[in-house]
């Protein structure tokens, strides 16, 4: 991109009344989308350190084999919730806000496709957080029966109490779907019909295509979900027995809506995180994305594959033969496309002019992490190999490395790559390093000795355990509190930044991509005139100019 | 490519071969010991798969760590890499080899499960020969009725009805397939013997025949799988497996035993408990009294 496309674009005073620069914009019902974008992400990193507490708590508990930091109803209810939370509080919502702010920009868009129902979707997810968290406070405390609620246990209910600790978790998951499908159908419909000229989908940067096939998933997917919760919440609150064997009612069936979405929804968290991916090598090792049409589609069969996979989840449920092997191929299937992002990955980092900044520490870091979860994905979908080890701590070590090593890493990759452009500061990189380095130890500490112990046979959710146990469970649970000490070098470093980091200019990484086009942070409505597209998002190396502004080309 | 390249990427592709087929071989003394004619089963086919996975993980992260130590731009060189976007040999070779592995590890995996069989034939539709493991270690099914195993929060009970003998403890013959029914009288649980390799959830109002074959005499810790609410860790037992005639004897001399209340962890904390209620209070579900049992196992007893 040449010198003078930058200078040509337009001034960047906001004259637009309440602009982002305002603080106080945060709080309020904006329908700017990358206000909206902000608020998810800073509301989801508030319940990640909540959901990060309670996990702190669960592996001092298991620093000893027996039960004696707390009571075991509470350790049910910390697990309990630490999963809800992280799934449903931060990683959707953070996603969302990710995608919120950097789609409309990606693609050069003024918004979203419907700016009111964004924000509404928004508010909704203070709304069931709160509904969430409340139920730490009813009589009986919180939800008890894991963050699947499998049927009979989600049913049993001690205190007798119409309002309890499960009802109000599935009223709060219930919300959760609705908001997202409702962010889901405005992301899809901007990409599909608000990118700028000439924007082709061959010429659309991974991360936009990524948070496509992830948002289509929720649009097949949640309803699934929600319609699992919503009979729940019949059986739990006035006696139906849709799945409660008690009243004739089939367990079974809840697992299958349950992981008909529930499956599919880590692609939801991980796509756009391989989208992140997608984004950060080429820049930080200054060349183009290897192979990027073939990263760019195998988003897409990703999310095919993903609708025939579920049963996975439930291998040693009551379920036959016949499905237990067919589910275990087409799992094993889904190995394919994600080979191809991965060996892209590396072919485009091979051979480039690498630059260690702490967004591309994050990413190799998470890649490495992410290939490590993927080989002993494959292992859990050789169903005769997931029959000893699923429910056992296993499966819990694998899960951790692509949902803390992979997506949490790729987060913090998203928030310091596009840090600058959000806030118009520079973070600080040494404090950055600091802080990979801390997560990158804490996360192998803490998850590597969870396989080990899975494969010895060490259930999960458990707050006692055999004796044999203790040694990894030890290096666990120092692990976990490195991890829980690496958010504070982060959260220094993103306030003290956010206040007085030296000024970012437009485009701090030479990156090429629209978002770096406009100022830093951009301003309301991000371009004064839509840019025109005129070639692919990862030209480095080429010298080719990514826009043509419509001015210059209105005056040819 | 030129020749001293391909001899290099030959001989490193070798040497990582070597080291991953040890790392598989490594794989057998991280599981417990192998108390089941599946166990091996399961080991060989782990074994496999940790040998692939070390060479794709130690390939890649040695690819990156060479490009991260060796790749790195200077100081002050802002210039771009090769601008290299592709290359359709490449892409379709590396489409292909996740294929290829895939087709490998599937048919595996299906062989394996195929001759493990552990779905007796009450449960479900069979893709394999029922006995096929007991024929290979040639022992002789016996034909007597299926051992039943009910679950309950928290509890198991074992009962013979060729004997009608009530046991917290699990006891089979070695070498014969072992038959049983699994119950559950509340919620989902799981039987689960990680020195045999296998697991089965339970789930109420159904009556799943399952089976398998204990080849190595000795006490295994039998363990509920199945998250199955306020005192699941403790939901655990013991399974001994002896020779025929140590097995008889046990159950003749089960048999001469009248039922007693036997030892229950649930049972005894929970009534710690409601003596000194949790200041938060939160909510446990009331454990079953300790079933009566001819024969009970205690948590004091050891196991490998
Ligand atoms: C400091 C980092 C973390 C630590 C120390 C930690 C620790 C744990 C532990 C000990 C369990 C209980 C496992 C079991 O018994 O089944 C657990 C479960 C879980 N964790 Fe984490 N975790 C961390 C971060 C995360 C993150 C970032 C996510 C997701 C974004 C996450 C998602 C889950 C889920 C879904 C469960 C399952 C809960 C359930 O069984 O119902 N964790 N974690
Ligand atoms: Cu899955």
């Amino acid at each position: 991109m040449s010198d003078a496309t930058l200078t040509a674009l337009p001034k960047t005073e906001q004259p637009h009344p309440g602009a982002p620069d305002n603080w106080k914009r945060f709080f309020t019902f904006s329908t700017d989308h990358k206000v909206i974008g902000i608020q998810y992400i800073v509301t989801a990193f508030f319940f990640f350190l909540i959901g990060g507490l309670l996990a702190m708590v669960m592996r001092g508990e298991l620093i000893t084999p027996a039960a004696d930091l707390v009571d075991r109803t509470v350790y049910n209810g910390l697990f309990t919730m630490h999963g809800t939370i992280m799934l449903f509080m931060w990683t959707f919502p953070f996603l969302n806000g990710l995608a919120n702010y950097l789609v409309p920009l990606m693609i050069g868009a003024r918004d979203m496709a419907f700016p009111k129902l964004n924000a509404v979707a928004f508010w909704m997810v203070p709304v069931f957080g709160v509904i969430l968290m409340a139920s730490f406070l009813v009589p009986g405390g919180p939800s008890q029966s894991g963050w699947w609620a499998y049927p009979p246990v989600s049913l049993q209910n001690p205190t007798g109490n119409l309002i309890n600790g499960q009802l109000l978790w599935l009223v709060a998951v219930a919300l959760s779907g609705i908001s997202s499908i409702l962010g889901a159908v405005n992301i899809v419909t901007t990409i599909v019909r608000m990118r700028a000229l000439g924007l082709g989908w061959f010429r659309m940067p991974v991360f936009v295509w990524a948070v496509m096939s992830a948002q289509i998933i929720q649009l097949f997917g949640l309803p699934a979900l929600t319609a699992g919760a919503v009979m729940l919440l019949f059986d739990l609150a006035v006696g139906t027995s849709f799945f409660n064997p008690a009243g004739g009612g089939d367990p079974v069936l809840y697992q299958h809506f349950f992981w008909f979405y529930s499956h599919p929804a880590v692609y939801v968290i991980i796509l756009p995180i391989f989208g992140v991916f997608s984004e950060v090598f080429p820049v930080h090792a200054r060349k183009p994305l290897f192979g990027y049409p073939f990263v760019a589609v195998s988003s897409l069969v990703i999310t095919g594959l993903s609708g025939v996979v579920w049963v996975h989840h439930m291998f040693a449920s009551g379920t036959p033969d016949w499905m237990r092997m067919l589910f275990m191929f087409s799992t094993m299937l889904i190995s394919v496309p994600t080979g191809v992002k991965v060996f892209a990955w590396v072919a485009t980092v091979w051979g480039g002019k690498i630059q260690l900044t702490t967004p591309m520490l994050f990413a190799l870091g998470g890649l490495v992490m992410f290939l490590f979860a993927g080989v002993t994905g494959i292992m859990l979908a050789s169903a005769p190999f997931d029959i000893h080890v699923n429910n056992t701590y296993f499966v819990v070590g694998h899960f951790h490395y692509v949902i803390y090593g992979a997506a949490v890493m790729g987060a913090y990759a998203a928030i310091y790559h596009w840090f600058p452009k959000m806030t118009g500061h520079m973070y600080y990189e040494g404090l950055g390093k600091l802080h990979f380095a801390l997560t990158f130890i804490g996360a192998n500490l803490n998850f590597f000795p969870m396989h080990p112990l899975g494969l010895q046979g060490m259930p999960r959710r458990v707050a006692s355990y055999d004796p044999e146990f203790a040694f990894w469970n030890v290096i666990a649970s120092i692990g976990g509190f490195i991890l829980g000490l690496s958010t504070l070098p982060f959260i220094l470093n993103i306030l003290s930044s956010w206040v007085q980091g030296k000024k970012a200019p437009n485009n701090p990484w030479r990156a090429i991509g629209l978002e770096w086009l406009v100022s830093s942070p951009p301003p309301h409505e991000n371009f004064a005139e839509i840019p025109v597209v005129v070639s692919g998002p990862y030209g480095y190396g080429s010298n080719e100019p990514l826009v043509e502004l419509a001015e210059s080309k209105a005056a040819e | 490519m030129t020749r001293r390249t391909l001899f290099t990427l030959i001989a490193l592709a070798s040497g990582l071969a070597l080291v991953s087929y040890w790392i598989g071989q490594q794989s057998y003394s991280w599981m417990p010991v192998q108390a089941s004619a599946e166990a091996i089963l399961v080991d060989n086919l782990f074994s496999f798969m940790v040998a692939i996975a070390s060479f794709i993980v130690l390939g890649v992260t040695g690819t990156l760590l060479y490009s991260v130590l060796f790749q790195r731009a200077s100081r002050y060189d802002i210039s771009d890499g090769p601008a290299l976007e592709g290359n359709l040999k490449l892409e379709i070779v590396w489409t292909a080899i996740p294929l290829v592995l895939v087709v490998w590890i599937g048919t595996y995996s299906y062989q394996t499960y195929n001759r493990m069989s552990i779905l007796g034939s009450g449960g479900s539709l069979h893709v394999g020969m029922p006995t096929a493991m007991a024929n290979e270690i040639g022992a002789s099914p016996e034909a007597s009725a299926p051992i039943e195993v009910r679950s309950r929060q928290w509890a198991w009970e074992f009962y013979y009805p060729d004997r009608d003998v009530t046991s917290t403890e699990l006891h089979l013959p070695v070498n014969q397939r072992a038959q049983l029914q699994l119950t559950s009288e509340d919620v989902l649980h799981g039987f689960y013997v990680p020195a045999f390799r296998v697991k089965q959830d339970i789930i109420p109002g159904r009556a799943i025949a399952f089976e398998f074959t204990p080849i190595r005499e000795g006490r295994y810790r039998l363990r509920d799988s199945e998250y199955s609410g306020t005192y699941f860790a403790t939901n655990q037992t013991h399974v001994v497996v002896e020779s025929l005639k140590s097995y008889q004897q046990w159950l003749a001399a089960a048999a001469a035993q009248p039922l007693t209340p036997a030892e229950n962890v649930a049972y005894q904390e929970f009534k710690a408990a409601i003596e000194k209620p949790m200041s938060l209070g939160w909510s446990r579900i009331v454990p079953a009294a300790a079933p009566l049992a001819n024969y009970s196992s205690s948590e004091s007893d050891s196991h490998e």
